[in-house]
């Protein structure tokens, strides 16, 4: 092997302080994989992590095509960071298709690695290049590296009698070893996870470990690299960390909130893109006595979630706009028989079927306002993919005590993105207090307690047996009721039991000044990237500040009083201004919004650009558009 | 509200609700209600763990009128609701109290699919075939050609066969009766009572305003003898009003014969509700009148676990393989770090 031919020498070693490495290959050539290794191994290094993987909607679109490139994007470094990272120091890109569709992307001077053996004729053309540009001089501009990887792949695994498909599988790891050896990564983890997972097939062990092993030492013996770059561990808050997804935050989110509130959890689904992650995690549980069903459609997942909450368990759903839409009725229905579920909306760009594999946050009007009739329900957003597991907690919190359904909206780009996690302690989870009543003496179905809540009677209780329906309530008995003064008063009660959990939620935190020149609002997953772009302002020394919203209804009660501490607001999300719709809708403050539909998460520099805009008085979305034309002319060049 | 005393013995009293019913006068549901509050005392369970669940139509307000838990939920959608409370809560006795527009027209689907999962619960189809809460336009199971609101012109669809379309759908337990036959409909209704999963019971039923008559056929005393079968498990297909005629296979094709020196009881097609195989089930679904006189009974009725029931032993054996779930250890998964 290489590695013995040429005895290591010393690199030289480039202190950096963060690195954005983005895996890019066709859907089948394991890059979600490759990425994932080594976003956690970048984890348990002592980085702090954030990763954004873009895949293609078709499951295999034609291989070699720009359709099928599918990526994943790691930001490592040694400080606190909040988003995958906007410029890509390092692109892997294993065929012609993935370097032409990630170039764009690539910092300047940025290195390339590529599988040089790829770039025949055949995945030239398909990729749509008439040149091969490793050769044309128009990669000139970037530190390019060619490597034979399908070659030396081959050699490293060779004599492990696998088929010539299964040595080619492996690839994904020797391109992970080079990647290790540049930015010093270690592979004990990747290695470790190797043997645990393929661990039924030996020569699958020892092939990948061989390919990672292969790719690192080839990094390390030959004269390639230059340098190799070390980012240094991030200063972390003690504890014990795992990497999780928002998918699977959820999902540990939605069985704790089945220990805070002893009671069992009941989960319905329906398969769809990017929400299903939550029910397949789910249905692994079970001995967590967490029930699982996959439902015909998404009308049938809400109202099996609403039948198990009448029968008085922890009931949820997932899914995302489409299904959202088909869930409006059931909605309804939970809002009017006031019984708690929590459902989860993974955003992704609509309308219709959109784009279902990328990130969008258009939904927050229909989880407003998607109902027929009066018919408010608390709507929440996390913020990072972590943040799913805290917000599916406190969204249950809020639906036993309001006795209401409540929305959590997540996204594409939340739900698969992964991020350390600090593993809370069991102590440190809270308590969901459930009361059931039993006395027939007093029980009245629609009598409200202090926070306007009805009792939650469940079937099986000795004479308390009553009628729940879609009907208009009588107050306090809970009859069928057609009087014109009691739907008033119901319609009243429904909202002021809702407008009330105001009180009932954190204020709103303002970071930077208390109130000044510029207020930077943010909801939901486009916290991470308006924080960076905040700070890294602050830093260059603007006096600004910024507020994120994570109960979106009701708003924080110290929502107006706050914002109207500042000469302007500036509110910032991917849709095309819902969120600062709904802030001049209850505050009459004169908000600007900076918006992008771009199915991704917002760049730092474009938001940074726009509050640079607002700060002298312009139009911030002028310019955006300006930035996004720019953005296609790369494309094209 | 009112609690029975421990001990004494329930009655249908007890099972009703202080409401006012307020179905059209002379309305077939009286008769389904009656012998629904009937039943329930007699089955050994307290009417604290019935939970009657249903759609939207004139059907769906049965709920409100049994004093037992109650849902009336969204239009079609009550097999769905019913699943997820059944799956919740195994102890319950789930009923769903549905009609012709909400089972088989809005709730197609989560109908078919109920069926197919074998949840435990028995399922109370009002095939009235109109929609009588809208006053009068056609549903599903209106006869083609019938002139309602909608159609002036008659109707130009084929209707669905609730029988045919649910043993499609590997239903395990399903029977028919008529509203106004109260003894058939007590025993079917108690024949689905008894059944560990879906027990599908289509009961014809009079909508006396928009479709007065509709069952004529099955319910008229100078006639019906001559129209109904009633289904008895292996015994032969014998109807008529002297008792002379039977249904025989002429391969598979049913037939009507006379019985007398060419034909016997012998000859007949005997019923078999427990068949393994659903197809004379299928076949007897498709005697419909006035070329065959129509069934009455249970159609089929046949063990199979139901979903409920496999949703819990996966639990039990997941538990009893691993224990009790860890959340500490859940939360911490397998690759973890500590940062010091």
């Amino acid at each position: 092997m290489i590695a013995e031919a040429h005895p290591p020498r010393e690199k030289e070693v480039r202190r950096i302080r963060s690195a954005v490495i983005r895996f890019a290959g066709d859907s089948g050539d394991g890059m979600q994989l490759a990425g994932l290794q080594f976003s956690n191994a970048s984890a348990i290094f002592g980085n702090d992590v954030s990763t954004f993987p873009d895949y293609p909607a078709e499951i295999r679109a034609p291989a070699g095509t720009l359709a099928g490139v599918s990526g994943f994007q790691i930001n490592f470094s040694s400080y606190d960071i909040h988003t995958p990272g906007d410029r890509v120091h390092c692109l892997v890109a294993l065929n012609p298709a993935a370097l032409k569709a990630n170039l764009p992307d690539l910092e300047p001077g940025g290195i390339i690695i590529v599988n040089e053996e790829a770039f025949d004729s055949i995945d030239l053309a398909k990729a749509g290049y008439l040149n091969n540009p490793l050769d044309d001089g128009s990669l000139d501009s970037y530190r390019l590296y060619r490597v034979p990887i399908t070659r030396l792949n081959k050699e490293a695994v060779a004599g492990l009698g696998l088929s010539a498909k299964a040595v080619d599988r492996c690839k994904n790891f020797f391109a992970l070893g080079i990647v290790y050896w540049l930015y010093d990564r270690p592979m004990e983890p990747t290695i470790e996870w190797i043997r645990e997972k393929f661990a039924k097939n030996p020569e699958t062990v020892e092939a990948n470990i061989r390919a990672l092993k292969g790719g690192h030492n080839f990094a390390r013996a030959t004269d390639l690299f230059p340098a190799r770059y070390l980012v240094a561990p991030a200063p972390i808050a003690p504890g014990r960390y795992r990497a999780v997804t928002g998918n699977q935050a959820a999902a540990l989110g939605l069985i704790a909130a089945g220990h805070c509130a002893a009671k069992p959890l009941f989960f319905a689904g329906y398969p769809i893109t990017p929400a299903s992650e939550i029910l397949h995690e789910l249905s692994r549980y079970k001995n967590f006595n967490v029930k699982t069903f996959q439902a015909e459609d998404e009308i049938a997942a809400m109202g099996a979630a609403v039948g198990a909450a009448f029968g008085g368990a922890l009931a949820a759903t997932a899914t995302s706009g489409p299904g959202m839409s088909l869930k409006s009725e059931g909605l309804g229905y939970a809002v009017m028989t006031e019984l708690p579920v929590v459902i989860i909306d993974v955003q992704r760009a609509g309308p219709s079927t959109g784009m279902p594999t990328k990130t969008e946050q258009a939904d927050l009007w229909l989880a407003l306002w998607g109902r027929h009739g009066e018919c408010p329900l608390p709507v929440l957003a996390p913020l990072s993919p972590s943040d799913c597991f805290w917000t599916v907690i406190e969204a249950f919190r809020i639906a036993v005590k309001y006795m209401t359904p409540v929305i959590v909206l997540s996204e594409g780009y939340l739900a698969n993105g992964s991020e350390p996690w600090r593993v809370p302690e069991l102590s440190e989870l809270p308590r969901i207090l459930v009361e059931h009543p039993t006395d027939p003496e007093t029980f009245q179905p629609y009598a409200r307690n202090e926070f306007l809540s009805r009792p939650w009677a469940v079937p099986g209780t000795p004479g308390l047996e009553h009628r729940l329906g879609g009907l208009e309530k009588e107050h306090i008995t809970g009859g069928v009721s057609y009087d014109p003064d009691n739907h008033e008063q119901m319609v009243d009660l429904r909202a002021r039991k809702i407008a009330a959990i105001a009180d009932d939620i954190p204020p709103i935190e303002v970071h930077g000044p208390e109130s000044g020149d510029l207020l930077v609002v943010s909801w939901g997953g486009s916290y991470g990237s308006v924080r960076t772009a905040c700070e890294e302002l602050r830093q260059r020394g603007y006096a600004i500040s910024e507020a994120h919203f994570q109960h979106l209804n009701p708003l924080p009660a110290n929502t107006g009083e706050a914002l109207s501490r500042f000469r302007r607001v500036l509110v910032c999300e991917r849709n095309a201004g819902q969120f600062r719709s709904w802030l001049r809708f209850h505050y009459p403050i004169d908000a600007i919004g900076f918006t992008q539909v771009r199915g991704k998460p917002f760049p730092v520099a474009d938001l940074v650009e726009a509050i640079e805009l607002t700060l002298e008085g312009k139009d911030p979305n002028e310019h955006a558009a300006a930035g996004s034309r720019a953005d296609g002319q790369r494309l094209h060049h | 509200m009112s609690t029975p005393p421990p001990g004494r013995a329930l009655t249908a009293k007890d099972f009703t609700t202080d409401r006012e019913v307020r179905w059209c006068p002379g309305c077939g549901d009286y008769s389904i209600l009656m012998q629904v509050r009937k039943l329930l005392p007699t089955l050994g369970i307290p009417r604290e763990n019935f939970v009657f669940v249903s759609g939207i139509g004139c059907s769906s307000r049965f709920p409100y009128y049994v004093n037992t838990y109650g849902l009336h939920t969204i239009h079609g959608r009550a097999p769905a609701i019913a699943t997820g409370l059944k799956c919740a809560r195994p102890d319950l006795s789930v009923w769903v109290v549905t009609g012709d527009g909400d089972a088989l027209s809005i709730g197609g689907n989560h109908f078919l699919h109920v069926i197919r999962r074998n949840v435990d619960l028995k399922i109370l189809l009002f095939n009235n075939r109109i929609y009588g809460l809208t006053k009068g336009q056609y549903s599903p199971t209106s006869e083609l050609g019938k002139k309602t609101k909608s159609t002036p012109y008659g109707t130009i669809e084929n209707p669905v066969n609730p029988i045919s379309l649910a043993l499609a759908a590997e239903a395990t337990f399903v029977a028919r009766s008529v509203d106004v036959d109260i003894k058939h409909l007590g025993y079917v209704l108690e024949r689905a009572a008894d059944h560990k999963g879906t027990a599908l019971v289509e009961i014809y039923q009079d909508c006396n305003v928009f479709n007065h008559m509709a069952y004529a056929f099955a319910t008229d005393k100078t006639v019906k003898a001559d129209n109904v079968i009633y289904l008895e498990h292996g015994k032969p297909l014998v109807f008529g009003k002297n008792r002379d005629k039977g249904i025989r296979l002429n391969g598979l094709v049913p037939e009507i014969v006379t019985l007398g020196d060419a034909f016997h009881e012998e000859d007949l097609l005997h019923h078999d509700e427990k068949a393994d195989a659903p197809h004379l089930a299928f076949i007897l679904s498709r005697l419909r009148y006035p070329e065959f006189p129509e069934p009455m009974g249970v159609f089929r009725c046949v063990d199979r676990p139901t979903y409920d029931e496999r949703m819990q032993e996966q639990i039990d054996a997941a538990v009893a393989r691993q224990g009790p779930g860890d959340l500490a250890a859940l939360l911490t998964g397998s690759d973890s770090w500590i940062v010091n």
